[in-house]
C-alpha cells in the first residue's frame, strides 16, 4: 500500500542480483581473473548498492558498502594489488554486506561492531585508509552543535550541506544522546506537505517503526463543509514515542517535511517500560481522550515553538504525567499502529493522500503480502473498505505474460510462414483461402499489440522514485532543488522500465551534484536559487523519449576538455567541436567531481548510463548551453521483442537493419563512390562525403558477383554522424520478432540479434554502431591481401 | 557436467563422423531432426555452421567432425542434427545419421587411451570395446566456443 514500501521492494529485489553479480566477480577474482571489466563490475556492484541504501536512508548498510566500496576503488585504480588474502577479505565482506541488506529488508539493523573486524581488514588493505578515518574522525566535532539543540527550535533542523554523507551516518549513534523515556512530538502539517506529495499518515508510519507511538488526532481546526478547503491543513497530531531513541532519530523521520510543518519535540523523563497485556481497546480509547483534551486546552498547541521553547509549562507537564499514565495502561507493540491508521482513516484521508489508483494498490499490496516482514508490521493495511472491493486488476505472474509473448511471436512466424507457402503454391489472392490469410493476419497483429500492451507500464513507477532522490541529494549538496516530472503516464515495456531506474538515477544524481549551482552562485548569476530538474517522457515516433534538463551552469566545456586531456582520453592538441566535447562526458572513468562524494560517486556515472542505455537499444545525447543548462535526451525503443526492420540481402545472405537507424536509402551511381586511401571509400552524398562500409566485408560474408553497386542505407551512427552502409539489395520493411542468440550462443559482433523470417529461416539484425566500429578496426589494421603484394 | 553424474547402466547414443563411432549421453539429448540449411554467423569459429530455427528458438549448429578435427562435414539430406542441452544452452551437433542406442554398464567405459593428441583430450571423456571396434563417449561440456561456455 505504501507506494515507498513498494520501491523499497524493488530496491532489495535489485540487491539481490547486484549481491549475486558481486559475488560472482569476486570468485572470479579469486580464480585468478584480472579482467579490469571483472574488477568494474565488482565495484560496480557495491556502488550501487551503497546508492540505493543511500536513498532510502539505511545508514548502516551504506557506511559498510562505502569502506567496501574505497578498498574496489583502490583495486580499480590500480593501486592495490588484488591478491588472495584481499579477494578473500572481500568476499567475506560481500558476504556482510549481504547480511546488512537482508538486515535491512526485514526492517532491523546490523550492530555496527560486526563490521568492525572486517572494516578494520579492508582498511588495513587501502593503507592509509583515508577515506574512512575521515568518516570516524569528523563527525564529533560537527555533531556536537547539534546534540545540545534538544527540544529546540526549527532553525536547528535546516538540512546541513554536508558533503559527505559518512559524517551524518557515523555522528546518529555516536553523538547524539538518546531521551531514554521517549518524545512526545507535535506535529501540525502545513499545507504545502500534502502538496510536496508527503503525507502525514507515512510519518507516523516511519516513526512508528523507532518504537510504539501513540498518537492523539487534533481535528478542532477542521472547520464546517461549508469553509472546507480541500488543500487545507486543518489536522494536527500529538505523537507519544515511547522508545529510548536520540532526538535525530526522531528528527531524521521528518526530515522531508521540515518547513512543510510545525514540529516540537520534547524529551519524556523515565518511562517506566509496560508490561506487554492485551489490553482492550476501551481502555486505550479512554485512556487516549484524555490526552486529546489536555492537549486541545493547551494554550500552546496552536504555536507549537513556543511550547518548546519553555518547558516549564504548567500544561505540558500535565500533558507529561497524563503520557506516563497512559504508557502504562497500553501495549507498546502494533497499538501505535493502529491508532495511526484507525485516524488516517477516519478523518485525514481526504485532505491527505492522493487516492492510489486502482492499478497501484493492486500492484503494491500482494508484495506488502509477500514480503510479510517488517512492511507488514510497520504499515498494516488500509481497514477494509471501498477499495478492495472494486477489483479491476489482477495480477499476474510475468513468467506468464512473457510464455504468452513468446507464442504470440511464434504466432506472427507461424502466420507468416502461411502466407507465403500459400503465395508459393500459387492460389489466387481472391479465394477465400487468401482472405482467410488476411484475417488470420489482421487477427494476428491484434493479438500481438494487445499482448505487449499488457506488459507496458506508465513510465511513473520508476518517475516516482526521484522526488526522494532529489531531495537526498539536494540535502547531500546544500543545493535547492525542485523536480518537475511530464509525461508520467507515457507507457513503455516493462524490460525497458526496469533497467531505466539505474540510469536515470545516474543522471539525476550527476544533474543535481554537477550540473545545478548552489544557491548563492544562482544568485549571483542572476538565476532563482531553486535550481529546476525536469525530466520529461513523450512518445516519438514509435520510441519514448526521456529527457533529464537541468537549469544549471551547462557543460563547463573548458573543463572537461582539460580534464579529458588530463585523464589521456584526448591529445592536448585535438581540436574538438562543442558536440565532441560534452560527449566526452560519456567516457569511461571521465568524471568532473573533484572530491571522492556519496553522491555521483567515481567517475561510474555517465559511462555506465551510456553502455545501459545502448544495451536497451537506446541512444543518448546531450545538448548544453553555457550558463542556461544541460539536456540529456534519452530515445528508447517501445519494447524489446518486437522490432521495425529493413530486411536486405547481402550476397547469399538475408540481414535485418533497425529501421530507426536509417535515416534514408539510396541507389549511388558509380562516380558517387570514391576511394579513400588503399581500402577505404566514401560516398558523396549531396555535396558531402560520408564513410562507405560494405556490409557483407564487414561481417565476412562471400560477396554475391552479382551484386553490383547495390543499394546504400545512410544510417546514423551512434555518436550522430552518418554512414552509409551498402548491401546488395532491399526486400522490404517488416516488424520482426527479436530473438537473443546469447540464449544458446553467444553475443555476436555486429549482430543485435537474430529473427525468424516468413521462410522459417533465422535471419541476423544487424548492430549497426558495431558494424561501424568493427570496420574502422579492419581498415586499422594491414588486410592480408597488402601483405601479399 | 550431466553426463558425468553416475546412473547405472547408462544410455548412449552412437554415431558415424568419418569411419570412427561417437556417442554421446542420451540424457542430454533432447532430439534429432535433420539437417535444414543454416544461417552462417559471422565471426565465428569455422566449427559453427550457423543458427536454425528450432520451433520458434535459435539454435546454434555446431559441426562436430569439424569440432574434432576431421575437417568440415559438408552438410547433405542424410545428416542429421543431434539436439543437446550443454549447461544452460541448447545446441544442435551436425553428424552423420545416428547408428545406435547403446545401454552400457559404467564399469565398461575406459578410460582414454593416452594419446598425444589435445582434441581427442579434450573432447573423448572414455571409450567402450565392442565386438567390432570401438567407441568414443564424447564430453559435450567442451565442445563449445570458450566465450560460450563460461557463459553456460
Amino acid at each position: 500500500m505504501d507506494p515507498l514500501e513498494a520501491i523499497k521492494a524493488t530496491f532489495f529485489q535489485e540487491c539481490e542480483e547486484l549481491l549475486a553479480d558481486l559475488e560472482t566477480g569476486l570468485l572470479a577474482m579469486e580464480g585468478g581473473d584480472s579482467d579490469p571489466e571483472t574488477v568494474n563490475a565488482v565495484f560496480r556492484a557495491v556502488h550501487s548498492v551503497k546508492g540505493g541504501a543511500g536513498a532510502f536512508g539505511l545508514e548502516g548498510l551504506v557506511r559498510f558498502a562505502h569502506v567496501f566500496e574505497t578498498t574496489l576503488d583502490g583495486v580499480r585504480n590500480g593501486s592495490l594489488d588484488p591478491e588472495p588474502g584481499l579477494v578473500a577479505v572481500m568476499l567475506r565482506a560481500a558476504d556482510r554486506l549481504a547480511d546488512h541488506v537482508s538486515a535491512a529488508k526485514a526492517g532491523t539493523a546490523l550492530a555496527e561492531a560486526g563490521d568492525e573486524p572486517l572494516v578494520a581488514a579492508l582498511q588495513t588493505f587501502c593503507g592509509e585508509a583515508a577515506s574512512a578515518g575521515h568518516d570516524e574522525a569528523e563527525p564529533d566535532f560537527d555533531f556536537a552543535p547539534m546534540a545540545v539543540s534538544l527540544g529546540g527550535d526549527e532553525s536547528s533542523f535546516t538540512p546541513m550541506p554536508v558533503s559527505d554523507l559518512g559524517v551524518l551516518d557515523v555522528a546518529e549513534p555516536v553523538a547524539a544522546p538518546a531521551a531514554d523515556g521517549g518524545w512526545i512530538i507535535e506535529f501540525r502539517p502545513h499545507p504545502n506537505l500534502y502538496r510536496n506529495a508527503n503525507d502525514a499518515l507515512y510519518l507516523i508510519r516511519e516513526l512508528a517503526r523507532l518504537g510504539p507511538v501513540e498518537a492523539v488526532l487534533h481535528d478542532e481546526a477542521v472547520p464546517n463543509l461549508d469553509a472546507f478547503d480541500p488543500a487545507a491543513s486543518y489536522l494536527g497530531w500529538t505523537l507519544l514515542l515511547d522508545a529510548a531513541v536520540s532526538e535525530d532519530q526522531v528528527r531524521g523521520v521528518f526530515e522531508f517535511v521540515d518547513g512543510d510543518c510545525d514540529l516540537t519535540l520534547r524529551a519524556v523523563g523515565s518511562l517506566s517500560r509496560p508490561e506487554e497485556t492485551d489490553a482492550a481497546d476501551e481502555e486505550r480509547a479512554e485512556a487516549v481522550a484524555p490526552v486529546g483534551e489536555i492537549a486541545a486546552e493547551a494554550p500552546s498547541e496552536a504555536d507549537p515553538a513556543i511550547l518548546g521553547a519553555d518547558p516549564s509549562m504548567p500544561s505540558l507537564e500535565s500533558l507529561l504525567a497524563m503520557a506516563h499514565g497512559l504508557a502504562e495502561e497500553t501495549a507498546p507493540a502494533g497499538s501505535g499502529d493502529a491508532e495511526v491508521s484507525d485516524g488516517e482513516a477516519g478523518h485525514d484521508a481526504p485532505p491527505s493522500a492522493p487516492i492510489p489508483t486502482s492499478a497501484t494498490v493492486a500492484r503494491a499490496e500482494p508484495r506488502e503480502r509477500s514480503a510479510p516482514g517488517a512492511a507488514s508490521a510497520a504499515a498494516p493495511p488500509f481497514p477494509a473498505g471501498g477499495e478492495a472491493l472494486v477489483q479491476t486488476t489482477i495480477r499476474v505472474d510475468l513468467e506468464r505474460v512473457d510464455r504468452l509473448i513468446d507464442l504470440v511471436g511464434e504466432l506472427v512466424i507461424n502466420q507468416a510462414m502461411l502466407a507465403q507457402q500459400v503465395h508459393e503454391a500459387g492460389i489466387v489472392r481472391s479465394g477465400n483461402i487468401a482472405l482467410g490469410l488476411d484475417d488470420l493476419e489482421q487477427l494476428t497483429r491484434e493479438i500481438q499489440d494487445s499482448v505487449m500492451a499488457i506488459r507496458a507500464q506508465p513510465v511513473k513507477s520508476v518517475f516516482q522514485r526521484m522526488p526522494r532522490l532529489v531531495r537526498e541529494v539536494a540535502g547531500m549538496t546544500g543545493k535547492v532543488v525542485r523536480l518537475v516530472t511530464e509525461g508520467e503516464a507515457t507507457e513503455v515495456d516493462k524490460t525497458v522500465i526496469e533497467r531505466l531506474s539505474d540510469p536515470l538515477t545516474h543522471m539525476i544524481r550527476n544533474a543535481i551534484d554537477h550540473g545545478l549551482e548552489g544557491p548563492d552562485a544562482r544568485e549571483a548569476a542572476g538565476k532563482p536559487r531553486e535550481g529546476v530538474i525536469r525530466l520529461s517522457a513523450q512518445h516519438r515516433s514509435g520510441r519514448i523519449v526521456i529527457e533529464v534538463a537541468d537549469d544549471g551552469r551547462g557543460i563547463d566545456r573548458a573543463r572537461v576538455k582539460a580534464i579529458a586531456v588530463e585523464r589521456g582520453l584526448i591529445e592536448a592538441d585535438a581540436t574538438l567541436t562543442d558536440e565532441e566535447v560534452d560527449n566526452l562526458i560519456f567516457a569511461p572513468g571521465f568524471s568532473t567531481a573533484s572530491e571522492v562524494s556519496d553522491i555521483s560517486g567515481r567517475g561510474v556515472g555517465m559511462d555506465v548510463v551510456k553502455r545501459s542505455i545502448q544495451a536497451l537499444g537506446g541512444r543518448i545525447t546531450i545538448t548544453s548551453v553555457p550558463g542556461a543548462g544541460s539536456t540529456f535526451s534519452l530515445s528508447l525503443p517501445l519494447t524489446l521483442a518486437v522490432l521495425d526492420g529493413m530486411v536486405v540481402t547481402v550476397g547469399a545472405q538475408t540481414l535485418v537493419v533497425p529501421i530507426t537507424v536509417i535515416v534514408e536509402t539510396l541507389r549511388p551511381k558509380a562516380a558517387d563512390i570514391r576511394g579513400l586511401g588503399p581500402q577505404g571509400a566514401v560516398l558523396a552524398v549531396r555535396g558531402s562525403h560520408v564513410p562507405l562500409i560494405d556490409v557483407g566485408e564487414a561481417l565476412g560474408f562471400a560477396p554475391d558477383p552479382e551484386g553490383g553497386a547495390g543499394v546504400t542505407l545512410l544510417v546514423e551512427s551512434e555518436l550522430g554522424g552518418l554512414a552509409a552502409l551498402r548491401v546488395d539489395a532491399i526486400l522490404g520493411q517488416r516488424q520482426v520478432v527479436i530473438k537473443s542468440l546469447e540464449q544458446n550462443y553467444d553475443q555476436v559482433l555486429g549482430i543485435g540479434a537474430a529473427t525468424i523470417l516468413g521462410d522459417g529461416r533465422v535471419a541476423l539484425i544487424l548492430d549497426v554502431d558495431a558494424v561501424i566500429a568493427l570496420r574502422r578496426q579492419t581498415s586499422a589494421r594491414p588486410l592480408p591481401l597488402a601483405q601479399a603484394s | 557436467m550431466s553426463a558425468a553424474t553416475v546412473a547405472d547402466p547408462r544410455e548412449l547414443i552412437a554415431f558415424r563422423i568419418g569411419e570412427q563411432e561417437f556417442c554421446v549421453d542420451i540424457r542430454a539429448v533432447r532430439e534429432i531432426r535433420g539437417w535444414a540449411p543454416a544461417t552462417p554467423l559471422p565471426q565465428s569459429p569455422a566449427y559453427v555452421k550457423g543458427v536454425i530455427n528450432l520451433r520458434g528458438t535459435v539454435l546454434p549448429i555446431l559441426d562436430l567432425g569439424a569440432r574434432l578435427g576431421f575437417g568440415p562435414t559438408t552438410p547433405s539430406a542424410r545428416h542429421v542434427i543431434i539436439v543437446a542441452r550443454i549447461g544452460m544452452k541448447t545446441v544442435g551437433l551436425l553428424v552423420e545419421a545416428v547408428s545406435d542406442i547403446l545401454t552400457v554398464s559404467s564399469e565398461t567405459i575406459q578410460q582414454t587411451p593416452d594419446i598425444a593428441c589435445d582434441t581427442v583430450r579434450a573432447f573423448v571423456r572414455g571409450v567402450i570395446a565392442q565386438e567390432d571396434g570401438m567407441i568414443s563417449l564424447i564430453a559435450l561440456d567442451g565442445l563449445l566456443p570458450d566465450s560460450v561456455a563460461e557463459a553456460a
